[in-house]
């Protein structure tokens, strides 16, 4: 399943003009607010009627300005999480999960009732109503009620914005398993930097209505020349399988090749997670240091270096097989002599690696 | 119900069965005048919202007398409707016209106030999920506007109850015919010696009138409670 979208619309001051694919797994929209995102959005719903362009699902047409096509958006069968998750107030927690099926012809079992209230721990909330529930209560109900609604693609605006951290962290990994475990696309709208490390499989960047980029997640994001959140927020992010729980509270993992000692994650031996690695978290040495604390002293490669306008450089280091980025200053990418092909050390923290920034994964 | 003679209890049938008919008839004018009100654009906005008020805002004696010349028997619309079996003038169908004409605008503003509360981002939620139009407006908007819809219909009965200018310029005052309760307390209060009649139909206006405030209370309380308002 993948859906093919292009989206043309003036507005005042503002033209709109995004051409994208997603594939199976989370689309990532990001950019700043203004950038068209829940437009884009919304067009794909059916809520908002672009001046050209084309929406289609596989084969499925859902929208074509050129040949009239243009489903409501009751006939469009997308699961839509809406940021404030628009609950409906005068029904039970188990009515709202089950409105979308009253209209669906035929239930898969991807929308299996059971499955999914319990996959979101909602059992126990299905006779009280909205008013009765917290925010991250009443998330989870969203993403019960648009996933019962048997869709062939999921649209998120936002879901997480109106949330505190806390609550942020109980909803994530939610949307961590709708990306292993569905087989339809999600078009996820965030402008936050964790939310796309976390759960982004494929990303679009949009400026000014525009795509400024697009591609696979961890590939734009290990680009020094993309940097989506901008230089000061850039990292990349690592998919890594757990070696070893060990006693002192450091969990051993390797990616691609490459062993790193982390804090203490959540996760058995064997599973697979996703860390991101901010660039600003790692050093670059020419010898091997000695006498240090950092548990992470990595051999490595200059890929690329990419001086920016300021005072900041951004160097992309070949670790086995997985690119990192190290940010440092201009001063100290001199006196290195910083090039490609130069042989260095990747230095890294083990605390610099936040719980936030590591989630779980499943390669497809 | 010897406590009241035939021509009082007369009064107070009538004058329910006119209460309960103008509301019942005038309920789904009302909801699409509401609708109109508050949903959609349209020229002359201004002027159908105007209409809507006018019986609330001119006195009733005034308006009685323009449903007289429209609907009398020699008038041409009177005329045409009286063909069809339709007839209105000295009629206690006109008194149902009359008080349902009079009460109209307090309940399309109670059932507008409450379609203005509702969020339409909720009915386009409805509609991401499968639900067509019809299905959002049974399913979302109307029982989201059921307390205003109960307590329009309420107040709208409690003033067709109580209307009087209009029905008695219109229908005058015809014992058992037109003969309504609050026409039928004047027409009391002009014989010397009846105000003991006069005075039992007061108390029972007064107590039909609160009763209905009362259930009205309620009845928006308990729905209120239901879609989680309180």
């Amino acid at each position: 399943m993948s859906l093919s979208v292009s989206i043309k619309h003036r507005f005042d001051g503002f033209a709109l003009d995004a051409t994208f694919v997603a594939p199976r797994g989370i689309t990532m929209l990001y950019g700043r607010s203004g950038s068209g995102k829940t437009t884009i959005v919304n067009a794909l719903a059916g809520l908002f009627r672009p001046d050209a362009g084309r929406i289609a699902a596989d084969g499925h047409v859902l929208f074509d300005s050129e040949s009239g096509i243009e489903l409501a958006p009751q006939q469009r069968r997308v699961g839509y999480i809406f940021q404030e998750g628009r609950l409906f107030p005068h029904m039970t927690v188990r009515q709202n999960l089950k409105y979308g099926r009253w209209f669906s012809p035929e239930i898969t079992p991807a929308a299996d009732f059971d499955r999914i209230v319990e996959m979101l721990g909602i059992g126990d909330l299905l006779d009280r109503r909205p008013a009765r529930l917290s925010g991250g209560e009443k998330q989870r109900v969203a993403i019960g009620r648009a996933l019962l609604s048997n869709p062939q693609l999921v649209l998120a605006d936002e879901p997480l914005a109106a949330l505190d951290e806390a609550r942020k962290e109980e909803i994530l990994p939610y949307f961590e398993r709708l990306r292993d475990e569905l087989d339809i696309p999600i078009v996820y709208v965030s402008h936050a930097g964790t939310e796309v490390a976390r759960l982004a499989t494929t990303l679009v960047v949009l400026e000014n209505g525009h795509v400024a980029h697009q591609g696979d997640a961890a590939e734009l994001l290990s680009d020094p020349a993309v940097t989506p959140f901008g230089a000061g927020a850039a990292g990349v992010v690592l998919q890594a399988t757990v070696k070893a729980q060990h006693a002192d509270g450091i969990t051993e993992v390797t990616a691609g090749g490459v062993a790193l000692a982390l804090p203490q994650l959540p996760a058995a031996v064997g599973a697979l997670v996703r860390i991101r690695i901010e660039a600003q978290d790692v050093m670059i040495a020419t010898a091997r240091p000695e006498g240090i604390s950092a548990l992470n002293i990595l051999p490595a490669t200059v890929a690329m270096v990419r001086r920016g306008d300021g005072p900041g450089v951004l160097v992309q280091l070949k670790v086995g097989q997985n690119l990192l980025l190290a940010r440092i200053t201009q001063r100290s990418a001199d006196a290195l002599a910083l090039r490609e092909d130069l042989p260095v050390f990747a230095v890294l923290k083990a605390v610099s690696v936040p719980r936030g920034a590591i989630g779980d994964a499943q390669v497809p | 119900m010897d406590w009241l003679s035939p021509e009082e209890w007369n009064a107070v049938a009538l004058s329910l069965r006119v209460a309960f008919w103008a509301t019942l008839a005038s309920l789904p004018f009302a909801l699409l005048a509401a609708h109109a009100l508050a949903r959609s654009e349209f020229r002359g906005k201004q002027l159908f919202n105007g209409l809507v008020h006018l019986p609330l805002i001119l006195p009733p004696v005034v308006t009685g007398y323009l449903l007289l010349i429209t609907f009398n028997l020699q008038a041409p619309i009177g005329q045409a409707l009286s063909q069809l079996g339709i007839v209105f003038a000295f009629r206690w169908t006109g008194a149902a016209l009359a008080a349902a004409i009079m009460a109209f605008p307090l309940m399309v503003r109670a059932i507008r106030l409450s379609i203005e509360a509702v969020d339409p981002k909720l009915e386009e939620a409805a509609a991401t999920l499968g639900a067509s139009r019809v299905w959002v407006y049974l399913t979302v908007t109307l029982p989201m506007i059921l307390p205003g819809v109960i307590a329009g219909s309420i107040l709208s009965f409690a003033k067709a109850m109580g209307e009087f200018g209009a029905t008695i310029t219109f229908v005058s005052n015809i014992p058992g015919q037109t003969q309504t309760l609050p026409s039928a307390v004047y027409a009391f209060l002009q014989v010397p010696g009846a105000e003991s009649s006069a005075m039992k139909l007061v108390v029972i206006s007064i107590v039909i009138a609160m009763g209905a405030l009362l259930l009205s209370e309620a009845l928006s309380r308990s729905v209120a409670r239901k879609i989680g308002n309180t």
